[in-house]
């Protein structure tokens, strides 16, 4: 029985089918890669100008001088303080209230109608535009003790910090094995001990992982600030005062009309982007488990 | 004529009564149906875990039907059977680990030397340190080698550090990887090959000193010269513990254990001494699955 022959006109057909499909590959690789090319070059144009314009002005006045008044010289040292303080406080309020909640999320409330509740509302906070929050505060604490505060500005910083602790949190969790928590469970531990003693310590890289991204969010925000914090010309750490802060003075000094300022901003919004850009590779590399490394 | 063959180590409390009277009640009554079942499912006089009429639901599906048995004690026990015949759920409810999942439940009556273990009363942990459970897939914790022993140890007992590292150093002794891992208790678990890790999670689980060693496939993730060394682990562990292992090797089953239990959608066919099940089988089930009829 003679095999069936290639019927030619068919076989011409698959041919183009086949051209026409590597022709639309070409097409989407060229245009991905075109795209990513542009998304790229207005990072690398960023930076650019951030280091063209600020780092000529990044010296070790900077870090030693208080902010001046107009027409003056003088460094960021009160504002970087204060910005150091208003984060480490920020992450220290949001950081427990973040883990535990996405502790919940992850361990207690997979399939309740209250998590489900609770994690929209979370997602919905990720994005909550953040001078909103800054509002909130302002009404929350600033109006009922009658003056701007560092305090304020710790609290409205760590309702930005809580949403993104929870998220990695609760992702961090679900990743460990369900098997390493039975092996725990049949060795007789009870669940609090399994969750504490092994769960967290799987997912540990995870979740500081999580804390870092919050840092690196809540470093360069203004706008909460602009109605909690406020702004302050001299030294002060007192947390129940307006408190300097970086995202406040660039964005004075930005718009103002002296150059010594304007000069100062460059090199702030340089620092923060150094240190924002600094906490994301340090991120990075805690996620890597130790076996990679 | 008797018809049990005695296995290779002395049976002191041997069923053979058992079995004598069954078989001669079959003959004088001629019909197939209850005295089958008698037949195919061996009574053992010194039985660690006694299970009468367990059924176990996954929410309304009935995975197991009414299954009743007995595990003797410092034997070991093997359960072979098709996928999703019930093996491996049936050794997680001697553990109680089910209980982390709601909408699992088991009906029936499960005695640890006389003791209820299904009842709520019962303390679960406790239970669970008594019952030790190694799984398919080796999990050591993220935590060094030393952590990863002395975890259940220091769930329960005080002791000091160095009665700590004697446990530990016992533990990995029994579990044949002391020598391999002696220099380096501090390093972490996950830095192990597969059949180390395995044998890691096995000194974790036998360093509490349980009573009864559940094995849920223990072997099947393993290269062949690690499932070896395993079962010769098996083979020598037996004289201080009481094990049960499920296995879909049926050569496995063969090898390791001294009783094998025989399962088939959620029921127990047949649970006989080892060297019977596999040369001189009961029930037609049991002969076409381990002649390979159907897998």
């Amino acid at each position: 029985m003679k095999a069936p022959a290639l019927n030619p006109h068919r076989t011409a057909q698959k041919m183009t089918k086949y051209q026409i499909r590597k022709i639309i590959n070409y097409i989407n690789l060229s245009a991905s890669i075109m795209v990513t090319i542009f998304g790229l070059a207005m990072l690398a144009w960023i930076l650019s100008v951030l280091f063209g314009k600020g780092f000529h002005y990044l010296d070790w006045a900077v870090f030693s001088q208080m902010t001046p008044p107009p027409g003056e010289s003088g460094g960021l040292l009160n504002a970087i303080v204060g910005t150091v303080a208003l984060t480490f406080l920020a992450v220290l309020i949001g950081t427990p209230i973040g883990v535990m909640a996405g502790t919940y999320l992850a361990e207690f409330g997979m399939k309740s109608k209250f998590s489900s509740v609770v994690r929209f509302i979370n997602d919905v906070l990720l994005s909550a535009p953040s001078i909103v929050v800054g509002v909130f505060v302002y009404t929350l604490v600033v109006e009922p003790s009658g003056h701007f505060s560092g305090w304020a500005g710790a609290i409205a910083l760590s309702i930005l910090v809580i949403p993104v602790v929870v998220r990695t949190t609760e992702d961090m969790l679900k990743l460990v094995p369900i098997p390493m928590r039975e092996a725990a469970a049949a060795l007789g531990a009870p669940r609090y001990k399994v969750t504490i003693s092994i769960v967290y310590k799987a997912a540990l890289s995870g979740m500081i992982t999580g804390v870092l991204l919050a840092t690196a969010r809540i470093m360069g925000e203004t706008a909460p600030l602009l109605f909690t914090a406020l702004n302050n010309q001299f030294w002060s750490v007192d947390m129940n005062q307006p408190i300097a802060n970086m995202p406040v003075v660039i964005y004075q000094y930005a718009l103002s009309p002296y150059e010594d300022w304007q000069n100062l901003a460059w090199a702030g919004a340089l620092l923060i982007t150094i240190s924002v850009l600094l906490m994301n590779i340090i991120a990075r590399y805690t996620l890597k488990s130790p076996t990679s490394r | 004529m008797t018809a049990t063959t005695m296995s290779d180590h002395a049976q002191p409390n041997s069923p053979k009564m058992g079995l004598n009277m069954a078989s001669a009640l079959k003959e004088s009554e001629g019909r197939a149906g209850l005295m089958d079942k008698l037949e195919s499912i061996r009574q053992i006089d010194a039985a660690k875990i006694d299970i009468r009429d367990l059924s176990f639901f996954y929410g309304k599906f009935k995975a197991l039907h009414n299954i009743s048995m007995q595990i003797p004690d410092k034997q070991v026990t093997a359960f072979i059977g098709p996928s999703g015949c019930g093996k491996s759920t049936l050794l997680r409810i001697f553990n109680r680990i089910y209980d982390l999942y709601p909408g699992q439940n088991a009906t029936g009556e499960v005695t640890l030397d006389g003791l209820p273990i299904l009842s709520p009363k019962v303390d679960v942990n406790m239970l669970r340190a008594k019952i030790g459970m190694v799984f398919q897939k080796p999990t050591p914790f993220p935590m060094s080698i030393y952590d990863n022993v002395a975890f259940g140890v220091r769930l329960y007992e005080r002791m000091s550090k160095s009665e700590l590292d004697d446990r530990v150093e016992w533990a990995l002794q029994r579990s044949a990887i002391w020598d391999e891992v002696k220099d380096k208790l501090k390093q972490s678990g996950s830095a192990l090959s597969g059949g180390q890790q395995q044998r890691l999670c096995i000194a974790r689980t036998i360093a509490v000193k349980p009573e009864v060693l559940l094995l849920d496939e223990p072997t099947s993730a393993l290269d062949p010269i690690s499932t070896t060394k395993i079962e010769e682990l098996v083979h020598e562990l037996k004289s201080d513990f009481t094990i049960a292992i499920v296995t879909h090797n049926m050569q496995q089953a063969a090898r390791v254990s001294d009783f094998t239990a025989f399962m088939y959608l959620g029921k127990l066919i047949e649970f006989d001494h080892t060297d019977i099940i596999f040369t001189n089988p009961g029930r037609k089930e049991t002969e076409d699955y381990i002649t390979g009829r159907f897998g």
